[in-house]
């Protein structure tokens, strides 16, 4: 009968996780290191086999986005968590606010990672840049150059484009924009900038490309490797999204392009710190840090290795010089803002 | 009104109160407990916070995201619900061209999950979408400012997208209310000469309406927790404010306020529904009925039946399926299928199978002891589990954490004192935390089902079983189970099928190097390449679809044995 075959069906499922639940638990002696990551692992999969390759340890990982940190800290003393890598530093400060990451004394670290890519007490480290830049419709704008401040311009109005005003890229944003000009002068921009919006916002980066090709909007707000992403990749449609776009790195008046970064923390209560150690040290080599910008379209953190083309097209970056503890601090000021204006609505 | 005349045979045993044994007390309680933990540990999280952050909610959060919440769940309750009811209706009581083949597409769409759906739909439909794109180069325009298209990034856009494969829920409750109606009762109010649309008006939906509403709060619940899909079309729910405070405002506290304030809406309205149904009994009297016996129809009527009832389909199934077939093909990507894939597609049937088969147990046990006996710990405990459906995901996860690692701990301390090994986390560390949670999630649907089906059992039969001698035991496992049956293959199946699908709290509970098919559809999407998904996002539809037609077959069983005149 139907019914008895599907129940068949069930047992045999049952069985096989059986099975898996058994071969999870038996692997104990070999060297291990356990990631758990906000990044996907598939992006950083090549590093990670090379780093197995050259060290024999076995890298297991975990990728969960929103709550990572609540889980490593209900976990508690017996979580396997070795190494924390995450994105953005909202990210990264929030781990350490969070009691689940700790101290670490590098020098090979240290030597690599300008200061104000990493945490002074060494709770958390960049290993990789982006830009959050602005895309321009290369048939409808001619200028090369603009201001964060300009896209508050009532000249822009019905032609901007960007996502949700509470994502953790738009938040950092705003809150370098606060740390520049105040509180005040920055709700302004926001209110004005919110008046330039062609559309509500919503999807992803790669969505305002599509809508600048589409020719909703002339400029939109994106980070930098989404265009390499798009432009390098298989697909034939995001090709044309790509092309439609030129990347102008905007900056702050009296101040330069507002950059995040990737980075790495050692976690609370890492039960295999020697291996994490390893790792950590090993995201800064040369080796990887090379694999990192050609598969990621990232700026790498160490200084003498090679941009991605794409990316490197762009120009040259100049950072913002405002430093990225102060926007985490400033991060839900931010939020509140984007509330405030009802940016979003 | 019918039914309740029918009352009169069964109230007796309804009313009379029966003592239930000390285990299956202690049982009850105990998933009455379960179901309540991850409640009572949001209770605590919020209670852990000051009221900061409100004056900054209602100011600025609150009226326009409980705006944009109402205007989508009124939404997805209209457009859902009347597209579930019509084509129950219509391929019920009806025959048109193409009525034999949709009744077996109709319910499809259940297996394509929401966010997915989501995705697909903006591909498809947005300004450099598919479907514009070719517009353009036909009609020539070059800007999207020369013409006036939908916008699918937006609440409408929301409303379609969930509408499009939430409705099975629906279909599904009503096309097996409206089978298994009495004929004669339609018959008699034909001949008293009303009309089919009053018949459908004022018989068939008020007695299907225990069953519509079960299936109506499943996809609004859906609808409610969703994160994914609203948040990517631009729609500022309740939820999505719950994860803005938490994660761009750090503070988790503030988050579960707000969640508490949605879960009080939420049991508000379970209660409110119970109210209205309290003295209405749906029983009907044991012996088989005939069922309605459909209607021809002719030139213009059935083919507008039969577009009616292909539209959904073409929206939920038919588009969503054959984009990501498209993209597959079109990506090379079955080349994706290797040894980590089908151990993916292992763990993925595992967890669901399992989870399935303990909360079918577990929903046996609470709806007999119900039935068996009316006392507020089995009402108690039934209510209790229609409140983990009422949880979004990512919250009934974060809940249940703190006590999932604090067993672990417990056994991990006894563990030490006992061989002095360290044991590491035993039900976090495996997958025994996802298989809790979705057992939590899903246990309503079971009891919902389940209740819904034996309510519409007469208590006489019951009556007659007793009066025989039959013990308890007998009378559950000779008359509930074989009359639960039906109901009980049905809640199997949309479980199994949810579980497959389930994201967020299989996101947070998972133990290392561990994923299913949805977490890897969710990896890809998460690196902006959710093409690439496309092969796992199809054997997602294509396993749910496997119990989704075992739900049709057994459903489409029934009437053939109930047509032949036995009364």
């Amino acid at each position: 009968m139907a019914n008895l075959s599907f129940a068949r069906g069930l047992l045999c499922g049952a069985a096989a996780l059986g099975a898996l639940a058994g071969s999870s638990l038996s692997a104990s002696a070999e060297e291990v290191l356990n990631i758990y990551t906000t990044r996907e692992p598939g992006l950083i999969k090549p590093v990670l086999d090379e780093f197995t390759k050259e060290t024999g340890i076995k890298v297991n990982t975990i990728f969960i986005n929103n709550g990572l940190e609540e889980r490593i800290r209900t976990e508690g003393a017996n979580s396997p968590a070795d190494v924390i890598i995450t994105v953005d530093i909202g990210r990264l400060a929030a781990a350490k606010d969070y009691g689940v990451t700790q101290a670490v004394k590098s020098e090979a670290l240290e030597k690599v990672i300008p200061a104000a890519y990493r945490d002074p007490e060494g709770h958390w480290f960049g290993i990789a840049l982006r830009g959050r830049v602005v895309y321009a419709s290369k048939e409808r704008v001619k200028q090369d150059k603009i201001s964060y401040e300009e896209l508050a311009d009532p000249k822009w109005k019905g032609k901007v484009c960007i996502r949700s005003g509470q994502h953790l890229y738009n938040i950092s944003l705003i809150a370098a924009m606060i740390a520049h000009k105040g509180e005040a002068k920055a709700e302004e921009w926001l209110k004005g900038v919110k008046a330039n919006l062609a559309k509500k916002p919503s999807g992803g980066d790669r969505e305002q490309a599509k809508d600048i090709l589409a020719g909703v909007c002339d400029i939109a707000v994106g980070n930098t490797y989404y265009v390499s992403l798009m432009l390098n990749g298989k697909d034939e449609e995001q090709k044309k999204w790509g092309q439609a776009i030129n990347v102008i790195l905007p900056t702050f008046e009296g101040g330069g392009t507002h950059v995040n970064v990737s980075g790495l923390a050692l976690a609370k209560n890492a039960p295999n710190k020697a291996n994490a150690m390893k790792f950590m040290e090993y995201m800064v080599s040369d080796a990887s840090q090379q694999i990192h910008a050609e598969l990621n379209s990232e700026y790498p953190i160490k200084a003498g290795i090679k941009i991605h083309p794409t990316i490197a097209s762009f120009g040259e970056l100049k950072a913002d010089n405002v430093q990225i503890a102060k926007i985490a601090e400033l991060r839900k000021k931010a939020s509140e803002l984007v509330d405030k204006v009802g940016f979003d609505q | 009104m019918i039914a309740r005349t029918q009352t009169a045979i069964g109230f007796s045993s309804q009313t009379k109160a029966k003592r239930i044994p000390w285990w299956l007390s202690a049982a009850l309680a105990a998933v009455g407990l379960l179901v309540l933990l991850p409640v009572g540990a949001l209770l605590g999280i919020a209670a852990e916070g000051d009221a900061e952050i409100w004056p900054h909610l209602i100011a600025n959060v609150l009226p326009a995201s409980t705006i944009d919440t109402i205007a989508l769940l009124a939404g997805v309750a209209l457009v859902a619900g009347s597209m579930g009811v019509t084509t129950a209706w219509l391929v019920t009581a009806h025959r048109f061209p193409g009525r034999n083949i949709l009744v077996w597409l109709l319910p499809l769409p259940l297996a394509v999950p929401t966010y997915i759906t989501a995705y697909i739909y903006v591909e498809i439909f947005d300004s450099a979408g598919l479907v514009q794109m070719a517009l353009r180069d036909f009609m020539g325009w070059r800007s999207r400012s020369e013409y006036w298209f939908p916008e699918i990034r937006s609440l409408p856009g929301c409303i379609l997208v969930m509408s499009a494969v939430l409705y099975p829920y629906i279909y599904i409750a009503a096309r097996a209310m409206f089978l298994t109606q009495s004929a004669s009762m339609l018959e008699v109010a034909r001949t008293l000469g009303a009309s089919r649309i009053k018949l459908f008006r004022i018989i068939a939906l008020p007695l299907a309406r225990p069953a519509l509403a079960v299936g109506l709060s499943l996809a609004l619940l859906e609808a409610l927790n969703d994160i994914g899909a609203s948040e990517y079309l631009g729609v500022r729910t309740l939820t999505v404010s719950v994860y803005n405070t938490w994660l761009n405002r750090g503070s988790l506290a503030g988050a579960a306020q707000i969640a508490c304030v949605m879960l009080a809406f939420v049991v508000g309205l379970i209660l409110i529904e119970r109210y209205g149904r309290r003295d209405r009994r749906y029983a009907l009297s044991p012996k088989r009925h005939r069922t309605v016996h459909p209607v021809t129809l002719k030139g213009g009527r059935a083919w507008t039946a039969s577009l009616l009832c292909a539209m959904p389909v073409l929206l939920g199934f038919i588009l969503p399926t054959g984009f990501l077939l498209r993209e597959t093909l079109r990506g090379g990507l079955v080349e994706q299928f290797d040894t980590d894939f089908l151990a993916h597609f292992m763990t993925t049937i595992g967890l669901s199978v399992v989870a399935t088969l303990l909360v079918l147990a577990l929903a046996v046990l609470l709806v007999s002891a119900a039935r068996l006996s009316k006392n507020s710990l089995t009402k108690g405990a039934l209510l209790a589990a229609g409140l983990g459906y009422a949880l979004p995901g990512t919250v009934l996860a974060l809940g249940l954490m703190t006590p999932l690692v604090g067993f672990d701990n417990l056994i991990g301390t006894i563990w030490r004192h006992l061989t002095g090994e360290r044991l590491g986390l035993l039900l976090m560390g495996a997958a025994g935390g996802i298989i809790i949670a979705y057992v939590i999630r899903f246990l309503s649907i079971a009891t919902g089902s389940l209740s819904a089906g034996l309510d519409r059992v007469s208590p006489s039969l019951e009556d007659a079983a007793r009066t025989l001698g039959a013990s308890r035991r007998e009378m559950v496992w000779k008359i509930q189970i074989p009359l639960m049956r039906p109901a009980l293959a049905s809640a199997a199946l949309l479980i199994f099928v949810d579980c497959i699908k389930e994201l967020p709290a299989t996101l947070l509970l998972r133990p290392l190097n561990t994923e299913t098919l949805s977490t890897l559809v969710y990896n890809y999407a998460s690196r902006g390449r959710f093409e690439d998904g496309s092969l796992a996002a199809l054997v997602i539809v294509l396993v749910g679809l496997v119990p989704v037609i075992q739900l049709v077959r057994s459903a489409e069983a029934q009437p053939k044995a109930a047509e032949t005149p036995v009364s």
